[in-house]
């Protein structure tokens, strides 16, 4: 097998490859932080309650946040009344299946065609 | 066979790539532990807490101990092959030579962004506890908390810059402190020494036992690794170790040993004393859990004791953040898959100090402008890729050298059961996180994708075939 010799990468161009990275870096998490869709969906129930008794809060629960300073119960009622929705939809579910054994499957092949290479190159002398 | 003994002095820092100035041998066991348990450790003070809030605190112990399961598998199939792959980079190494170069570059990827973005969240972690004390000692107002984010990274970068010894040194001290702290909490708050201050029964009871019922306990698992996530970064100091063969299995085993304690008695502490909703709260409610355990102590000596050990902590683990991330940069522009530049070793300190200098505004961008759950949720999913992609390795590994053509440092055991749980887990993980944070899944694996691309069709261009394989193997069975 030929030698594969790489072309000499020059400065503005190794400069330029490190911009598209840090674009994609940056996309990946800060996209869907501007579209709004990131983050763990959790929501307050409309006409949840504000009293301790309202919140399902016992003795015990009631004490340990007074400890922690909350004795008026309003001031914590987001943080015990939020709850996750998860309910999901099946093809949402399918769908990320689908991409993530995609992106395993374009992993290994496309190494494995490099792989071959590599240890053509290194082992056919 | 071949003839080599990866303990051999012969291979000192770089010199299968044949530069003149390597990364220093100077790492012993202890330091190997320090560097696993150190980065992971503060998931015991923060973060671990988001398990509580997806599934309740049941679910969060059931996390706690199904993500022990697949991290005790993740360390044993580590100490295996890094032990016999000891060079730089890790699992980034690794895939290159049992995978192939488009893997191994993912894999550079999913290490940089799961230590950079960890770095991010215990530097926002850091300024939180600094505004708590300064609020306890009575300052009046908002403190900000940025300075005290920005100085924390560039602190740690530094001392990284410096030398290797002594940024493991300075974190074998600091962890150990921190993981006393939580053994004196446990011993001062469960009736062990003075009167027990835990209420399990009373405030995990009724509709506060599973509040999500059984999908809850599945949803814990996103947040489960957190009690672990990095432990995987003992194989980053494969090339600085003094013995590969002995340092890095016995480092990262008892490593894996000393978080599961550590991680079950956070859980029992904290959810005897915090209510689940609060506790589960990450954001507004407890950020740092094991010190808000100790608030409701009321005892001014635990307060204080785990203030510092969350800041040391916090500290520790951003050291091995930069450590880990720095290398793997390092050992990507080192192959070409990233600019060469970033390849180069500093001749005095003889550390990747351009990589090192590279990362610290990336890691300041993250920490002062995304919220603590979505930058913990970005490590976690690039950490879970990584975990994907190492039972692909170890089998492949087994099957292209089989048992006895090589020279291995570590040998695992039932092989390959450890591959088929940890892959098992990993899926109900992917799950675990599309309930929630299924957006961030399908953007991260964009990213990864698009990443890809770009790397097979333009990057590898730049890259030399043979010279990527630098390990004095026999050719792969099947090649």
């Amino acid at each position: 097998m030929a030698h594969y010799v790489a072309p000499k990468q020059g400065k503005l161009s190794q400069l330029f490859d490190v911009i598209v990275l840090m674009a994609l870096t940056f996309g990946a998490l800060y996209i869907p932080m501007f579209l709004g869709l990131a983050g763990g969906v959790k929501t307050v129930p409309e006409g949840a309650g504000q009293t301790w008794e309202a919140m399902g809060q016992n003795a015990a629960q009631i004490a340990q946040y007074n400890a922690l300073g909350f004795t008026d119960p309003a001031a914590v009622s987001d943080i015990i009344n939020a709850r996750y929705d998860y309910s999901f939809s099946v093809t949402a579910l399918v769908v990320m299946i689908v991409i993530i054994v995609a992106y395993y499957v374009l992993m290994l092949k496309f190494s494995e065609t490099e792989y071959r290479e590599v240890i053509a190159e290194k082992f056919d002398k | 066979m071949a003839d080599f003994d990866i303990t051999s002095k012969e291979r000192d820092g770089m010199g299968p790539h044949g530069t003149s100035v390597g990364l220093l041998r100077v790492l012993g066991p202890a330091h190997v532990w320090a560097l696993g348990v150190g980065i992971v450790l503060v998931g015991e003070y923060m973060g671990w807490n988001f398990a509580v809030g997806k599934g309740g605190a049941y679910a969060a112990l059931v996390a706690c101990w199904f993500a022990g399961i697949l991290y005790t598998c993740v360390a044993m199939i580590d100490s295996e092959v890094t032990s016999t792959v000891a060079a730089a980079g890790g699992q980034y190494t690794q895939a290159k030579h049992i995978v192939g170069p488009l893997m191994a570059f993912n894999v550079g990827l999913y290490l940089v962004f799961a230590y950079t973005m960890l770095e991010a969240a215990n530097a926002i972690t850091a300024g939180y506890l600094i505004s708590e004390v300064a609020r306890l000692s009575g300052f009046e107002g908002t403190l900000d908390q940025r300075p005290f984010i920005i100085l924390s990274i560039m602190f740690l970068a530094w001392l990284n810059y410096r030398g290797v010894l002594a940024t493991l040194t300075f974190n074998l001290v600091i962890t150990a402190i921190a993981f006393t702290a939580i053994i004196i909490l446990f011993l001062s708050t469960t009736g062990i020494v003075g009167t027990s201050l835990m209420q399990h029964a009373d405030l995990m009871s009724g509709s506060a036992a599973l509040p999500y019922g059984w999908i809850g306990v599945l949803a814990a698992m996103h947040f489960g690794l957190w009690y672990y996530l990095g432990i995987e970064g003992t194989t980053q100091a494969a090339e600085e170790v003094r013995s590969p063969a002995r340092a890095l299995p016995f480092g990262t085993l008892a490593g894996i040993m000393t978080l599961l304690i550590a991680a079950t008695l956070t859980w029992y502490v904290c959810t005897g004393l915090i209510p689940w909703e609060y506790l589960g709260d990450g954001l507004n409610g407890s950020v740092a859990p094991l010190f808000t355990a100790a608030l409701l102590t009321n005892s001014q000596p635990l307060v204080w004791l785990l203030g510092v050990g969350t800041l040391f902590a916090t500290l520790a683990s951003a050291n091995g953040c930069i450590n880990d991330a720095s290398r793997a940069w390092f050992s990507l522009g080192r192959d070409k898959y990233l600019p060469g530049w970033f390849g180069a070793v500093h001749p005095t300190f003889r550390t990747p100090y351009r990589s090192i200098v590279f990362l610290v505004p990336i890691a300041l961008a993250f920490a002062l402008k995304a919220p603590l759950d979505q930058v913990v949720t970005f490590s976690i999913l690039s950490g879970l890729l990584n975990y994907t992609f190492m039972p692909l390795n170890m089998i492949m590994f087994r099957k292209k050298w089989p048992m006895g053509s090589i020279i291995r440092g570590y040998e695992h055991p039932f092989h390959p059961l450890p591959s088929i749980v940890l892959l098992s887990l990993c899926a109900i993980t992917f799950f675990a996180v599309f309930l929630g944070y299924g957006t961030q899944l399908v953007a991260m694996i964009a990213f990864y994708i698009v990443a890809s691309l770009w790397f097979h069709f333009w990057r590898y261009r730049f890259v030399n075939r043979a010279s990527q394989f630098t390990m004095p193997w026999p050719r792969p069975k099947g090649y």
